[in-house]
């Protein structure tokens, strides 16, 4: 029953990361997010104690809300990507051969490190898709989910191997880090001293 | 009372009090007093050892544990916390000289605070997460008020972030090369993981794109406080790997991989140096050359000693510092710091143009300045190995040296005759007079600076001292 709920975490991180990756849409970005979040803790509780692992979901959600207040705050410029290229068609067959090569490269990357395939491929699916969205964006907000996308990915691999209190408590610090930077990103055109 | 609170947590706090004062100079002036004391502290007070004032002892103990970490500094690391706090002072002191936004004392005293915990940290891996934290700070230092983010400044926000993963998991694999030495195919891959985030966390070649971009689109100022204290950090980071494991400083790849990489950016970054312009740009060029002597002065110690590499310390954080103060007084006043728009500054703003071109030929390594010494130092161990890489690393050298000719003729060239001024306020004299001065005084006596590094290797215990 767990192998299966592993497996259907697995199949709602992709969905979320692909669709971060295709819309364009705050809301949904952060709505994804946050379900994104949900699928990485219950891959981080089967190496860790739940009330840790519930701490991950709880900073990620976070990140969500401040995220999603600071887009509500800030004005809204309507800006569009400026780079090439934009299509839709084209994130899904990059995303496509990210599914694909982080398939072929969990199944010797799971031996290696003895972990389950649904949560090495994850992880790895989760860095690629953060990697991707870092190469096609240039907008701060789209950024900052690549990066926090990114560091789930790692995160999830990373909690297999290692423990720490402190580790746990510094990854969390760095994610609301992350999402504070991106709250400031999308203010900082309003006056400093306003 | 622990070494930990006092160089870490009191400063850590002090910097989020310091964000409440209105007046910079209030502020400015905490702060000073304040690392000053940190940094006599750091100079006179030994850790572990009880001192005896009449009735009452004192004791300084050098750990503090924190969530079953614990953050170490002892008596070995206290020359290096003088330098860094110390160097804090000046540029904490001479922000109050131009019109540097006021946030960069407080936000400056924190990621000192939280770069000295990267340095103390054990397990010492973890240093990556308290750098990254110190990354995220470092963002409303080098954002504009009122404008959005620009390139270098997201660049700089990815590249650091990147590199915690790949430093944090190659601590894990270390482990299992201490229980495995023998497996070649994981020391490999180890090396790529290490490789990989100190790449990215120094800006090596070639992840070093946004140093020049940011360098042209935020405060010169803050950028240069930041490249100076993240590439030193960095630098002393990666040295306590090579110091920790036997495997990785004896490897024979490693000489080769930090000399190629050193003369790379010295290349690239001379060479782009050259063609530039944009004097924050070329700033960004100069530190990425440094960097690249750093690794050569590296490679050339890292089996013998590693006096080379500390000498570059005091005339890079001074020629650094000055560069970023002229460059922060032309920037409050022109509207550009292109080269074009700069024609004829010598007549009115001398000291400025001469602090800036001088910190420029300091890190050339021209005779009789700051960087000389320790950059010929550096050319003689390259040239006792390789002929081809001295002649690259001169090439590299050229091209910032050109790139300063270049100012200077701009600099001097008016188009009408216009008469001699100085506009630098009295305060901007007194700190560009200072930089000039001790620039040429270090190039002159090399042997003063001794004095302040001489305790240095006493941090690593492996290299030879």
């Amino acid at each position: 029953m767990i192998s299966v709920l592993n497996w259907i975490a697995l199949l709602a991180a992709m969905v979320t990361s692909i669709g971060l990756l295709l819309h364009q849409n705050w809301r949904w970005g952060v709505g994804l997010l946050a379900v994104q979040y949900l699928s990485i803790f219950w891959l981080v509780q089967t190496h860790w104690p739940v009330s840790m692992a519930a701490a991950k979901l709880v900073t990620g959600w976070m990140a969500c809300v401040i995220l999603g207040m600071a887009n509500m705050n800030a004005e809204t410029s309507g800006d569009t990507e400026a780079s090439w290229p934009q299509g839709r068609l084209f994130r899904i067959f990059t995303a496509g051969i990210i599914v694909a090569a982080t398939f072929a490269l969990s199944l010797r990357a799971s031996n290696w490190l003895g972990l389950g395939m649904p949560l090495t491929w994850t992880s790895l699916l989760l860095i690629g898709m953060g990697l991707l969205q870092l190469g096609i964006t240039s907008r701060s907000f789209r950024v900052i989910l690549g990066l926090l996308t990114i560091l789930a990915g790692f995160e999830i691999l990373y909690a297999a191997v290692e423990s720490s209190v402190l580790v746990a408590a510094l990854l969390s610090i760095v994610n609301l880090g992350l999402a504070l930077t991106g709250a400031y990103f999308m203010n900082v055109t309003q006056d400093e001293n306003s | 009372m622990s070494a930990p609170v006092l160089w870490i947590f009191l400063p850590f706090l002090l910097a989020g009090f310091l964000f409440l004062p209105r007046n910079q100079k209030v502020v400015a002036l905490v702060a000073c007093v304040f690392t000053l004391i940190l940094t006599l502290a750091a100079w006179l007070v030994p850790i572990d050892t009880a001192l005896n004032f009449g009735n009452w002892s004192f004791k300084l103990s050098s750990s503090f544990e924190i969530l079953g970490r614990r953050l170490i500094l002892t008596s070995a690391d206290r020359s290096l916390l003088a330098l860094i706090y110390g160097s804090s002072i000046f540029w904490f002191a001479s922000s109050l000289a131009n019109k540097t936004p006021r946030r960069i004392i407080p936000l400056g005293l924190a990621i000192t605070s939280l770069l000295v915990a990267a340095l103390s940290v054990e397990p010492f891996l973890y240093a990556a997460l308290l750098i990254e934290m110190a990354v995220l700070l470092s963002v409303p230092l080098l954002s504009t008020p009122g404008k959005k983010p620009g390139k270098g400044l997201i660049r700089f926000l990815i590249f650091q972030t990147l590199a915690m993963p790949f430093i944090l998991f190659s601590g894990w694999l270390l482990a299992g090369v201490d229980a495995n030495p023998g497996d070649l195919g994981l020391v490999q891959q180890v090396t790529i993981l290490i490789g990989l985030g100190f790449s990215f966390l120094l800006a090596v070649f070639p992840f070093y794109s946004w140093i020049p971009m940011l360098a042209e689109e935020a405060s010169p100022f803050a950028v240069g406080f930041i490249l100076w204290m993240f590439s030193t950090v960095t630098i002393f980071f990666g040295l306590s790997f090579l110091d920790r494991y036997t495997w990785l400083r004896d490897s024979p790849s490693l000489g080769i991989i930090l000399i190629s990489a050193g003369i790379l950016m010295i290349v690239t970054g001379g060479l782009l140096a050259a063609f530039q312009r944009n004097l924050g740009r070329t700033m960004g060029y100069a530190v990425i050359i440094e960097n690249g002597f750093s690794l050569l002065a590296i490679s050339l110690g890292v089996k013998s000693d590693l006096s080379i590499f500390y000498m570059l310390f005091i005339p890079r954080v001074l020629s650094l510092l000055l560069w970023a103060f002229a460059l922060t007084i032309l920037k409050e006043n022109y509207s550009t710091l292109n080269l074009d728009n700069l024609k004829g500054l010598a007549h009115t703003w001398p000291f400025v143009a001469s602090g800036l071109v001088l910190a420029n030929l300091a890190l050339v390594g021209m005779p009789l300045l700051a960087g000389f010494p320790s950059h010929l130092a550096i050319w003689e161990g390259v040239a006792s190995r390789s002929l081809p890489a001295l002649i690259w690393i001169l090439v590299g050298s050229l091209g910032l040296f050109i790139n300063a000719l270049r100012t200077i003729f701009n600099f001097v060239t008016v188009n009408e005759e216009s008469p001699w001024g100085s506009r630098e306020t009295i305060l901007q004299h007194f700190f560009l007079i200072i930089g000039i001065v001790t620039i040429f005084l270090i190039g002159l006596f090399p042997q003063w600076t001794l004095l302040l590094w001489s305790n240095l290797p006493a941090i690593f215990t492996h290299f030879v001292q």
